[in-house]
């Protein structure tokens, strides 16, 4: 009782001099719980490895080597982050506006089954790439932009709650897709040259060019991924629009007294939303698998919510999140290869930062961090207000 | 506890030197104060004053940094409001802390139930409430369902909810910000019959007529200090006054000969229904011409939200029309009606007059954010926006550190002077105000009015919508009683009573 008491009392100790050190020496404020949710995570991943008999050390060191053990390694590790830039972004921007869209998922599909689709037009071939490439990532990011536009349509029009109606969608989407590709008789979309099932090859010229040979193929995507990235902090930040949707975000009864359409940034929002996902799909299309496969976004969406989650819906920040995220899911062979750990033990380190970074009380309490934005006014201030 | 006898006070509560500050301010500062047994003692202050602090302190909500607090002579320290009540006192929040979809019955016991085995004994908990009830004078049926009383109901059960605790000090807040004349009237009886039964009752309250009304002693709090005791029988709204805001008040708005002009905004057989489509106006006729005030007087619930929501787009009507500078605005956006010159201060100040995370310079644009002044080519120009809130925020003298503060650390007082800053700014030809003055203090009140009667000067439709009978009878030409979604009568204001008003806004009729 009295030992474990102590040992908690040195975490905490412990936990807040950490908070200590790199208040005064970085000033990470609003960032602070992500960084914590993620060290504590690995820590209870290290407990977990501990009980099935490995050394954590030696499992996050061959991890460690996975992610970014060499040029290979980290070129790989990029490349498998791109596209959770964009789900993420699409999570990102929506919770701006208020919305939860959960619709990633289906907006991906929808997206890079689009983007495949235009990609094999017998005629993209005539085109040249500067004119082909920039047309298959438009259409994908077309096909996003109207699977998340649908749900939006619905919350303005009819009152229906995007969560419920973008996992319907989703549902929609993901067995539609399926049997489009899968099915030979009638042909829709399938490969009949393949054996397994796909759509048709795209166009060479439609093929976003290769950064590095890696594994996965780190390609010209990147710098359309991270360039929205600044493009949406800026629309966020400093245009009109983008103080439409954050003003519906925080209130919408206000933004309906003040003149703002409020139906219209919804529908507008989730349609942009979906075009990042969209994008996201359509850039992997190109740069990497050169078709489309029912499987091959499968959970990217889902992901997507915790990294916007983990970056607190910053933009700029997105980049950092998903780069750690697509790292680990990248590293994370080498450790199942040298150390005997499952791949499966990083999807858990993985919930589990989620998890820190939803239930921040946890984190908040163990490391001692305030709440931002405290203010002794604001209690009485906002019931004077009612 | 034994009785005792008129003229010698025993002190029940005493506060003493007691300090508290949060970072950057001192919310209290060396405050004292002295509750006797059976007394209406009254805290008065302007909001921020540190009225809620301190009482939160003696409720054991905050802790304080220096000073004592005595309860019946000992001394206390608690650690949470649970001690607190363990030691008879009871607060009522200004917001209640009930649960509408359980019992009058269930409320009261919560936290403190009455168990039979693993179940609640809800009939003995009804007998106990039902006693309580008799016992205080306090009518409360121990079945009804919170959610269906109306506020003035909900008041008396966290009275009785208090009492059912064995509270014998009791600190109301603001307990009449939320009701109607009559259950005003209605709440001093109670709370008078209750120190008749040796309960001791701190009342926080910025209302000067009700000080007067109601207290035995009155404590003035400004900026967290003592500046004054006294005693109903020697103070006067005046003193008081002047007392709370640290200068002289002016009460009778000052104000010249109304002179209108053509009808600005004028109102037809409207009719509009509330969010659950109950038809709340029914048939409301009016004209309001420029130049003149036109206030609207009624008890709450009378249709008052849905006409001015309607009026200023923001709701559709089901029939009747709107038109305003000879133009037929009815189901225009209030985007539309706002740059038609239509300036609108809503009543509830949270839910639609500000973004509460937004910076005072974002809240100071909220309906002007797309103008070309502060935004070309659809990126905002930030600083225009900020030059154009400072400006603002002088002329209309918010206090705030910055205005990149976010609009929630400051005062109910200093937020409404940023919605009125916002909407009495631009080119205005008419003007819809309702409840422009509700919570404020007495300095923020005064100002507001002399910005309204400006405008009336300068040529503007004044609409005010108010619940308050002072602000109605001070400012306006004339007045309209709405009564269930109709204009029971219109008087001229110098015509006008309280009681001529009051009959009208009970019964419809005019005498």
């Amino acid at each position: 009782m009295n030992g474990v008491g102590n040992a908690n009392a040195g975490v905490g100790r412990a936990a807040s001099q950490v908070h200590r050190f790199l208040n005064e020496v970085w000033r990470l404020q609003p960032l602070y719980v992500s960084l914590y949710a993620i060290l504590l995570s690995f820590v209870v991943g290290g407990v977990l490895i501990s009980i099935i008999g490995v050394n954590p050390f030696t499992a996050y060191w061959a991890l460690l080597r996975g992610m970014v053990g060499g040029g290979d390694q980290i070129a790989g590790s990029v490349a498998r982050s791109v596209p959770f830039i964009g789900s993420a972004l699409a999570l990102a921007f929506a919770f701006r506006a208020g919305l939860f869209n959960i619709g990633a998922e289906g907006q991906l599909l929808a997206g890079g089954v689009t983007a495949a689709f235009v990609g094999a037009l017998s005629w993209m071939s005539d085109l040249p790439g500067i004119v082909a490439i920039p047309l298959i990532l438009i259409a994908g990011t077309m096909g996003g932009a109207i699977w998340g536009g649908i749900p939006g349509v619905l919350r303005a029009k009819t009152g229906a709650h995007e969560v419920i109606s973008t996992i319907m969608l989703n549902s929609l989407v993901l067995f539609g897709v399926r049997w489009m590709v899968n099915s030979r008789d009638p042909v829709v979309l399938r490969d009949t040259d393949s054996t397994v099932p796909r759509t048709d090859p795209i166009s060479e010229t439609a093929v976003l060019p290769e950064l590095v040979d890696s594994q996965p193929t780190l390609h010209v995507g990147l710098f359309a991924l991270v360039g929205i990235c600044f493009v949406v902090a800026f629309l966020l930040n400093r245009t009109t629009f983008g103080f439409e949707v954050g003003t519906v975000g925080l209130n919408p009864h206000a933004s309906h007294y003040a003149g703002i359409n409020v139906n219209r940034v919804i529908v507008a929002s989730m349609a942009v939303s979906g075009s990042f996902a969209g994008l996201a799909a359509a850039s992997e299309i190109s740069g990497t698998n050169g078709f489309f496969q029912p499987g091959t976004f499968f959970l990217m969406g889902f992901d997507g919510i915790a990294i916007a989650l983990l970056a607190r819906t910053n933009p700029v920040a997105i980049i950092a999140a998903a780069l750690l995220w697509g790292s680990m899911l990248s590293g994370a062979p080498l450790m199942q290869q040298e150390a005997d750990v499952s791949i499966d033990v990083v999807r858990i380190i993985q919930a589990m930062v989620l998890l820190f970074v939803a239930a921040d009380a946890i984190v908040r309490y163990l490391f001692r961090v305030r709440e931002l934005d405290q203010s002794p006014f604001k209690a009485t201030s906002i019931e004077g207000a009612v | 506890m034994a009785q005792v006898g008129n003229g010698t006070a025993r002190p029940v509560l005493e506060v003493e030197g007691i300090t508290k500050t949060f970072p950057g301010v001192v919310a209290n500062d060396n405050v004292s104060l002295t509750l006797n047994q059976g007394e209406i003692h009254c805290l008065l202050g302007e909001n921020g004053a540190g009225k809620s602090t301190l009482m939160n302190m003696v409720f054991g909500l905050y802790r304080p940094d220096s000073g004592t607090i005595r309860v019946r002579g000992e001394e206390v320290h608690f650690e949470d409001s649970g001690e607190a009540i363990a030691r008879g006192i009871g607060m009522v929040h200004q917001h209640f802390q009930l649960i509408p979809v359980f019992s009058v019955a269930e409320n009261i016991i919560l936290g403190n139930e009455i168990t039979k085995g693993a179940f609640l004994d809800l009939d003995t908990a009804r007998r106990q409430v039902d006693a309580l009830a008799d016992r205080y004078g306090l009518a409360v049926d121990p079945d009804a369902i919170v959610g269906d009383l109306s506020v003035g109901e909900q008041q008396r059960v966290e009275l009785v909810k208090a009492l059912f605790r064995d509270a014998d000090i009791l600190i109301l807040d603001e307990p009449t910000a939320v009701l109607t004349p009559g259950e005003v009237d209605d709440f001093f009886e109670v709370v008078e019959s209750l120190t008749g039964q040796d309960k001791s009752i701190i009342f926080i309250t910025h209302k000067l007529r009700e000080v007067l009304a109601v207290a035995d002693r009155i404590t003035v709090l400004r900026a967290g200090q003592v500046v004054g005791t006294t005693t109903a029988e020697t103070a006067t709204q005046q003193s008081l006054a002047n007392l709370m805001v640290g200068r002289d008040v002016v009460f009778r708005v000052e104000k010249a000969e109304p002179d209108p002009g053509k009808s600005v905004i004028r109102v037809e057989d409207l009719r509009v229904t509330d969010d659950r489509g109950v038809e709340t106006v029914s048939g409301f006729d009016v004209e309001v011409r420029a130049g003149e005030i036109f206030g609207i007087a009624g008890v709450e619930g009378n249709g008052q939200r849905e006409l001015v929501e309607t009026i200023c787009g923001m709701r559709p009507a089901i029939g009747g029309r709107v038109e305003m500078l000879g133009q037929d605005t009815t189901g225009w956006s209030p985007r539309k009606i706002h740059e038609l010159g239509v300036a609108h201060v809503p009543e509830n100040r949270s839910k639609h007059g500000v973004v509460a995370q937004y910076s005072i310079a974002d809240n100071l644009v909220l309906n002007r954010y797309n103008h070309r002044k502060f935004s070309q080519r659809g990126v905002r120009n930030t600083a225009a926006i900020n030059a154009e809130a400072k400006e603002l925020v002088e002329r209309f003298d918010v206090r705030t550190p910055g205005v990149e503060a976010a609009i929630h650390t400051l005062s109910g007082g200093n937020q409404q002077k940023v919605i009125v800053a916002r909407e009495l700014t631009g080119d205005l030809r008419a003007l819809v105000v309702a409840q422009p003055t509700r919570g404020l203090d007495v300095g923020s009140i005064e100002f507001i009015h002399r910005k309204i009667i400006e405008l009336r000067d300068q040529g503007v439709a004044v609409l005010l919508v108010s619940a308050e009978l002072d602000e109605i009878l001070s400012l306006s030409d004339r007045i309209g009683v709405l009564y269930r979604g109709r204009l029971a009568g219109t008087v001229e204001a110098t015509e006008a009573t309280r009681e001529e008003l009051g009959l009208l806004m009970a019964t419809g009729a005019q005498s």
